[in-house]
């Protein structure tokens, strides 16, 4: 089957899920009033409340919320067949994802602009509230710990990406004096900082730098872990406008330029699928592809992640309640297209089926490195790159989404931990270093609890962090559900997506619960029960806080 | 520069400029959007530290150089209640100072 088949099938569906289905939920059930006025011109500071233009602000959501999950969480899924994977990313961008971000937008618009971890205590409960919290901070701790050890695999299969990888900070680093110097206009700058990315792309392949397999005991996987925690908790303490923001202005750039290389050389090339729509032959000790596909593509199909920055910076900044339809909805579909592209190169990018079953040779292998090569293979032979520098291309690119993920990350969680300094009355550990340095060593403990001493089994961890991923999503969707219910409005449109994916999460857990007993590895087993708890709990404050607004509804009908 | 000397060619670099206006509208929005609130927020903390240079004499804190900052009071006036709101104070501190 052609490629390109896939790909306007896949394009074609969620646009269509654009122009109409969510053209239809935002006339009928989130009954969006262009005339309303939204929290960005009620409490407009210059601060945190600003109207912004709408694409601006669909830029800015988008690229905050499109991190390396989208790649990573597709790219491991395809073991089961690009099929399953395929299937879940379009129908889940088109009715789980879209309507969950774009919900959120519209639930803290009407609600101040209240985050979500705000609402569910106002809207649902204080105990769902609680439990948000641990969900929160679990979520991050994975995310966190994941990318680690997700970047570091890179740097050690993709030694030419090192330079380019490092590279880029420093580049970003110089753009970010020129800017905030006033030195030069920021179109120059952009241009700049392309090009000087792109030519670090360019000579990566004749300077690669190998870490040494062991380095003084330790793995260099587990090196290039500490390093990169090092790296981030730095990056996490500095002055946002010092690196934060020129390199996620810059990430934003390559993200569109590496998305349209990718799709374009898909297209000049029209690869057949080299993997099986559905594969019949899964390596031994595969999971079974229900539930754990909805759990291994979160980002990419529905993730709670997009909720915390729909409601926490996306909608103080909505100028019109309308807009919240494309940069919500649109939001989600780019994230889509992001993961399509991955599942794209994780099968077609192979010469035979054999390459690509020697990639996928046990669950957690291929993922992030099958995008990279699959992705190269693609680009060199559609568009002529040299196989080496398409590679180091597609890795800069994960590699760069994942590092600010990480530091965004590891912001959030210093601030969790200076809350709790704050609610506890320890003033130690409202420091901005010591709760650094907490929010690390938790997430340095994830890495290498879960995976032994060289940190380089913490992939493990990639279905529990979807499972945790997708009850915050559970929750936001709760919320809205919750909300829709006291308008008197259709409830199915997120009630159906929130059940489902509740029942996927329970089950995906019960099943991680029996394999990490198998393994005997206690920690991840103590870590898959605190979710379980979580879980069964989120449902029933469900079934609970839908009952009572149904009650409550009723009462005020008699 | 040089004017040129059809009126065509002359609306076409107004186009252009006009054009190149949104691009850098759109690109330095793109820049600050997304950390428009952290800085703003870093901003206003270093100005409550200086609110409090200015004011600390009258709340009766030592400070060498009130003399010198004596004539900001008065720029500073309209910010003084929601720096006091800020710092935690229902109602202004001092006495004869009633904001609120």
């Amino acid at each position: 089957m052609s490629a390109i088949v896939l790909l306007v099938v896949g394009l074609g569906a969620m646009a269509l899920g654009y122009f109409v289905y969510s053209k239809f939920i935002a006339e009928k059930i989130y009954q969006l009033d262009p005339d309303f006025k939204t929290p960005a011109h009620e409490f407009e500071d210059g601060v945190d409340y600003v109207p912004t233009n709408r694409f601006v602000l669909w830029g800015h959501h988008f690229t905050s919320v499109a991190g390396a999950a989208p790649i990573v969480g597709p790219a491991i899924a395809v073991i089961w067949g690009w099929a399953p994977a395929f299937l879940w990313v379009v129908f889940g961008t088109i009715f789980f994802a879209g309507i969950h971000d774009f919900g959120a937008i519209w639930a803290s618009v009407r609600n101040k602009a209240k985050s979500v971890g705000a609402l569910t205590g106002d809207v649902v409960g204080k105990r769902a509230r609680s439990i948000f919290m641990i969900v929160i901070f679990l979520v991050l701790l994975m995310v966190n710990a994941v990318f680690a050890v997700v970047i570091a695999g890179l740097m050690m299969n993709f030694s030419s990406a090192v330079v380019p990888v490092w590279g880029a900070i420093l580049v970003a680093l110089v753009i970010g004096q020129l800017i905030y110097r006033r030195i030069l206009s920021l179109p120059v700058v952009s241009i700049i900082g392309v090009v000087a990315l792109y030519a670090l792309i360019g000579i990566g392949p004749s300077v690669p730098i190998q870490m040494p397999a062991e380095v003084g005991g330790m793995s260099g996987n587990a090196v290039w872990i500490l390093i990169l925690f090092g790296y981030a908790a730095i990056a996490s303490l500095l002055p946002v406008w010092v690196l934060l923001q020129p390199r996620d202005y810059i990430n934003g750039l390559q993200l569109f330029i590496g998305l349209i290389i990718l799709y374009g050389a898909l297209v000049l090339l029209n690869p057949t699928m080299v993997a099986p729509a559905f594969n019949s032959d899964v390596p031994a000790g595969t999971p079974s592809l229900i539930p754990l596909l909805f759990v291994t593509i979160a980002c990419g199909a529905i993730s709670g992640f997009h909720g915390l920055v729909s409601s926490g910076t996306t909608s103080k900044q909505l100028n019109k309640e309308t807009d919240a339809r494309f940069v919500g909805y649109f939001g989600a579909v780019g994230e889509g297209m992001l993961a399509l592209a991955a599942i794209l190169a994780a099968t077609a990018g192979f010469a035979t089926l054999g390459d690509w079953q020697a990639m996928y040779s046990a669950f957690g292998q291929g993922g992030v490195n099958a995008f990279v090569e699959g992705g190269a293979f693609i680009i060199h032979n559609g568009i002529g790159l040299p196989e080496a520098t398409a590679a180091t291309l597609l890795t800069v690119m994960a590699a760069l989404f994942a590092g600010t993920t990480m530091d965004t990350g590891l912001r959030l969680q210093r601030y969790i931990f200076q809350e709790w300094g704050d609610i506890y009355n320890q003033q130690w550990m409202k420091k901005p270093a010591i709760a650094t340095f907490l929010a690390v060593g938790s997430c340095l403990l994830l890495a290498f609890g879960a995976g032994g001493a060289d940190g380089s089994g913490g992939l493990i961890i990639w279905p529990l962090f979807g499972t945790t991923n997708q009850l915050l999503a559970g929750l936001t969707l709760l919320v809205i559900t919750v909300m829709l219910v006291r308008m008197k409005r259709p409830m199915w449109y997120t009630l159906a997506p929130l059940c489902f994916l509740l029942v996927m999460t329970i089950l995906a857990l019960l099943i991680q619960l029996r394999t990490f007993w198998n393994q005997g590895n206690m920690f991840l087993l103590v870590l898959d029960i605190v979710v379980l708890i979580a879980a069964i709990m989120v449902a029933m404050e469900c079934a609970s806080a839908l009952k009572r607004s149904r009650a409550e509804m009723a009462m005020q009908k008699d | 520069m040089h004017d040129d000397p059809t009126s065509g060619s002359s609306s076409r670099r107004d186009k252009l400029r006009a054009w190149l206006d949104q691009a850098r509208f759109f690109t330095e929005e793109v820049y600050s959007a997304r950390y428009r609130g952290a800085i703003a927020r870093a901003q206003r903390d270093e100005d409550d530290l200086f609110m409090l240079l200015v004011f600390s004499e009258m709340m009766g804190l030592q400070n060498p150089a009130s003399y010198y900052t004596l004539e900001l009071q008065p720029l500073l006036l309209e910010r003084f209640h929601e720096w006091h709101q800020r710092m935690g104070m229902e109602h202004s501190p001092l006495d004869h100072f009633r904001c609120c």
